[in-house]
Formats: C-alpha cells, structure tokens, sequence
C-alpha cells in the first residue's frame, strides 16, 4: 500500500491517532499509551497492513517526555511505517511490552530498559541487558552523569 | 536460580556457562545453557562484556567523527557500516555524490563481503574440528586486507567513507590487483565446496540441524544470509537499493530449510553474487571527483533519518535524531547480530550441546555488533 492508502486505512479503523507529518521519510503515526496495543495487534494482524517485521524498536528521552519509536514494515506488502509513543511521566516510564506480537522486542526492550529505565508491563523478563545488575542510573537518558567514564569537553 | 527439576527417570536439569572466553563465540559473548543431560533446554545470552555506549559516545561527537566509530561496531563489515552512516547523512543533506564514489564503494563493500564470508568459512569449519578449512579461509581474507590497505591505509577498520564520497582515490594498482583476486579466488572458491560442502561428517552436523521457520526469522527480525536460509526475502540491496545497486544484475540468495546447512550454502553462494557484481563494475568505474563538495562543520536538519545497509550480517539500521545542531540529538543503530542473536535460543532448543557451536557458527555472530 503506498502511505495515502495506509493513512485512509489506519484512520477509518482509528479517527482518533495522529499523523505526524514532517520530520521523517517514513509515514509516522502517534498513538496513545493505552491505544498503543490495539493499534499495533490490528497493524500486524490484518492482511491488508500485515506489519509483521519490526526492523527496530527505539527510544528518545526529549526534554518533556520518553518517546518509544517502533519501525514496522510487512514483509510480503513491503510497506513501512513508524509508530510512536509518548511516555509523558518522565520520573516514571512505563508502556506496555509488544514482545507477545514480536519476538525482537524482546532482547530491544531490556536494552531500552537497561539504557532509558522505560519499564515494559508485562514482559517476561525485565532485566539489565548490557549494564551490569548493580549499576546505578540510565546512561542513555539526557540527565545521566558520569564524571568517571565520560570526559566532557 | 531456578528450582531444580527432577525427571521421572531421576535425572536433573543443569546449568552450564558457555563463555564469555570460550573459542567457538569468537568474542566475548556469555550463553547460559540450561541442559538435560547434552540437551539443550534454553539458551540465554547474557551481554555486555564488549559494551562501550557508542550511543552515547555519538550524541558528544559531530557527523564526521561517528563514522570512526563505526568501524568498530561490526568490524568485518567496516565498509558498509561507514556506508550506512555516510548514506544517511548525504540523505539528511541532500548531498548527491559523484558516480566515481558510488562505484567504488559498492566495489568496496562486496570485497569486504567476500572478506567476511572468507574468515566466516573458515572458522565456521574451525568450530566444527577441520583446521584446513581456517587456513584456506584466512589467506584469501588476507589477499582482500591487502588490497584495502593498499587504498586505505588500514586492514580491519578501513574509515575510508566520509559523507559525500571516498576518503581519498583509490590506488593506482587497485583495479588490476582487485582482477587478480577475483580471477585467483573463482579457482579457490570451488576448494571450499571439495573441502566442507560435500564433505560426509560435515553434512551430517549441518543438515535438519538448528532448524528456524520462515515466520520464526520474521518475528525475530533475522535478517541476513540467516534470514534467507530462512525463506525471509530482506536484502537490503534488492528491497531498498542504496548506491548504485539498483544497476546492478545479481540474485537474492533464497532457501528454504532454515536449517544450519541452508546458513552454510547461502553465504557461499552469496560469495558468487559478489563476484558477479564486482566484474560488472571493476572496468567500468567512471572516471571524476570522489568527493562531492561538503561543509566542514556538518549541521543536519531538524528531524529523523534512518538508513538501512546489507552487511555481511544483514540488515544494519542507522537511526539519526537531529535536532539541528553539529551532532545528533539521538543515534540508534540496529545491527543485525542483535537480533540474530536473539534466535538463538529458539534454534538451540531440542538440539544437542555440540550442535549449538554449529548454530552459532552460520550466524556469524561478531560481538562488538551485538553489544555496540
């Protein structure tokens, strides 16, 4: 499908997510935290969207909010597509885990866990991924200092 | 710890530490194995032991300077992860590069294909108790270093892509050295299907062994030579044609079988689409600027850019968030042993201890990828 038809599509099932216009040469979607599994269970179910490979799931810490990024594409349609989340409670990130619809989500979720300290509800193993267990704070988010290991300049 | 179970029969699963120094994860990788007896009964990776937050090091660093470390990501890829980088960056600029660089940068990247599959094979035969096969493999990943320092000045970690172009032209001796590998190398090539391919012992470690369905390679975003044993159709190359690949006349190698043996037979043959595309364009490389005029300083608009390159692993993802200052807001990048790695467990399982070594073999895992 090319992006007109998908957007026609996605907002005859969901009026109510937003497009995001500029900004990426991917069309992009903004759902809301709790809409965030219907809409992607639908993407991925539905034989005219099919989203079933998710080529990478990300996360941006930006000054008001956690932003989780999710970039679907089908492998048979060809089609992509970027979902994104806001995580508006930046002292206590949480969002529910897509690992039951896609098994990379997995291992990307710990990641996102151990560098961002997004919590996934429901994952089946939420640990420290690369950090070790005892580690303090999330290096990937803006306000992590670290006056050991990284040199400022 | 888990509780220990106990089987009817009064025996007891195990647990057994498969590295992170162990000579068949060829890097510092940790698997945990849960066993039955020499049944594996899950595999858990347990990461790390490599990382070095280059993340973070590039949210400090400006757009020229992240291309060094890439190069350190998945080091038999060196060229096309600067590739991946140098793309999306020209992409974000809207920079278009001379014909000249385009060439050589494909001709660069399926050299350094041909180099990984080499030292792949190699130590792919290595793990599974045939010397010969390391030799054989290591000189002719020896004979493309040599034509890459000759060019770049360096063996491993090349850093010869820089937005807009080539670093510097390539060596006057670069075409005919380049038409001498691939002249020599089409008569080793066939050595490697005399030596392992056929071989009886090696057949039957790899046939119906570390089996991963079409849908399982889907789901677990395997992508690469993996991921089409798989039956999973995702080059790169041919989906989304970077460079000048769109020109070019080469198959996407699919199987079927998802098992071990189809992970062997498809980096082989990858091999000789490799070679087929470097012939269609080692005469013809146009002559020109390798290097299209750019700024000093690099200033990317405000916005989101993801570019995707075939590795020798599969599908690497650089994912840049600019919010319009000289270095990236935010940088991802989806390197593809990540998610290979990530199937493992699904392969390993029911399978035997020693066909885990093989298992991991053809997914050619290289650590410094997985753990960035």
């Amino acid at each position: 499908m090319t992006n007109e038809e998908l957007t026609n599509t996605i907002t005859s099932w969901f009026p109510d997510v937003e497009f995001i216009e500029e900004g990426s040469q991917y069309l992009t979607l903004l759902v809301t935290k709790d809409k965030l599994m219907d809409v992607i269970s639908k993407l991925k179910e539905d034989p005219s969207t099919h989203f079933d490979y998710m080529f990478c799931l990300t996360c941006v810490d930006w000054p008001e909010h956690f932003q989780m990024v999710y970039h679907l594409k089908s492998s048979d349609l060809d089609h992509m597509l970027v979902l994104k989340v806001n995580l508006e409670d930046k002292e206590k990130p949480e969002v529910e885990t897509v690992c039951k619809l896609y098994a990379t989500a997995e291992l990307h979720e710990r990641e996102v866990y151990d560098l961002f300290g997004v919590v996934f509800l429901n994952h089946p193993d939420l640990r420290r991924l690369l950090l070790t267990d005892d580690w303090e704070g999330y290096p990937l988010r803006k306000d992590y200092v670290d006056e050991i290991n990284i040199v400022t300049l | 710890m888990e509780e220990t179970i106990i089987s009817p029969d009064g025996t007891q699963e195990y647990f057994i530490n498969m590295g992170p120094q162990h000579p068949s994860t060829h890097g510092v990788l940790r698997l945990v194995l849960t066993l039955d007896g020499e049944i594996i009964e899950k595999v858990e990776p347990h990461l790390g032991y490599i990382h070095r937050s280059i993340e973070k090091m590039c949210e400090k660093d400006n757009y020229r300077q992240i291309i060094h470390l890439t190069d350190r990501m998945d080091y038999l890829s060196a060229h096309m992860n600067n590739h991946a980088v140098s793309l999306a960056i020209e992409n974000a600029l809207e920079v278009e590069i001379p014909d000249r660089a385009k060439y050589i940068r494909v001709i660069m990247d399926e050299l350094t294909r041909i180099s990984s599959h080499t030292l792949w094979w190699g130590v792919m035969g290595m793990d599974l108790g045939a010397i010969t096969s390391f030799l054989y493999g290591f000189r002719d990943h020896e004979y493309i270093t040599e034509i890459f320092e000759e060019t770049c000045g360096a063996r491993l970690t090349m850093n010869y892509n820089v937005p807009g172009g080539v670093m510097f032209d390539i060596h006057p001796n670069f075409v005919k050295h380049v038409k001498d590998f691939i002249a020599d190398f089409k008569t080793k090539l066939p050595e490697y299907d005399t030596l392992l391919s056929g071989n009886v012992i090696f057949l039957e470690r790899t046939k119906g062994i570390g089996i991963l369905t079409k849908e399982d390679a889907i789901s677990f975003g395997v992508t690469g030579p993996a991921g089409r044993a798989s039956g999973f159709s995702n080059d790169v190359r041919k989906k989304e044609p970077y460079g000048i690949y769109d020109q070019l006349d080469f198959k996407e190698i699919l199987y079927t079988d998802g098992d071990t043996y189809s992970r062997y037979k498809a980096r082989i043959d990858e091999m000789w689409e490799s070679i087929k595309i470097i012939e269609q364009l080692i005469d013809n490389i146009p002559e020109g600027d390798f290097q299209a005029k750019t700024r000093k300083v690099i200033k990317l608009p405000k916005g989101e850019f993801y570019q995707k390159v075939e590795t020798a692993r599969g599908e690497l993802g650089v994912y840049i968030v600019s919010d319009g200052k000289m270095n990236p807001y935010r940088m991802k990048f989806r390197s593809p042993g990540f998610s290979n790695l990530s199937a493992l467990d699904r392969m390993a399982r029911g399978g035997k201890i020693a066909d885990l070594v093989a298992i991991m073999s053809t997914l050619d895992l290289v650590v410094p990828d997985i753990d960035r």
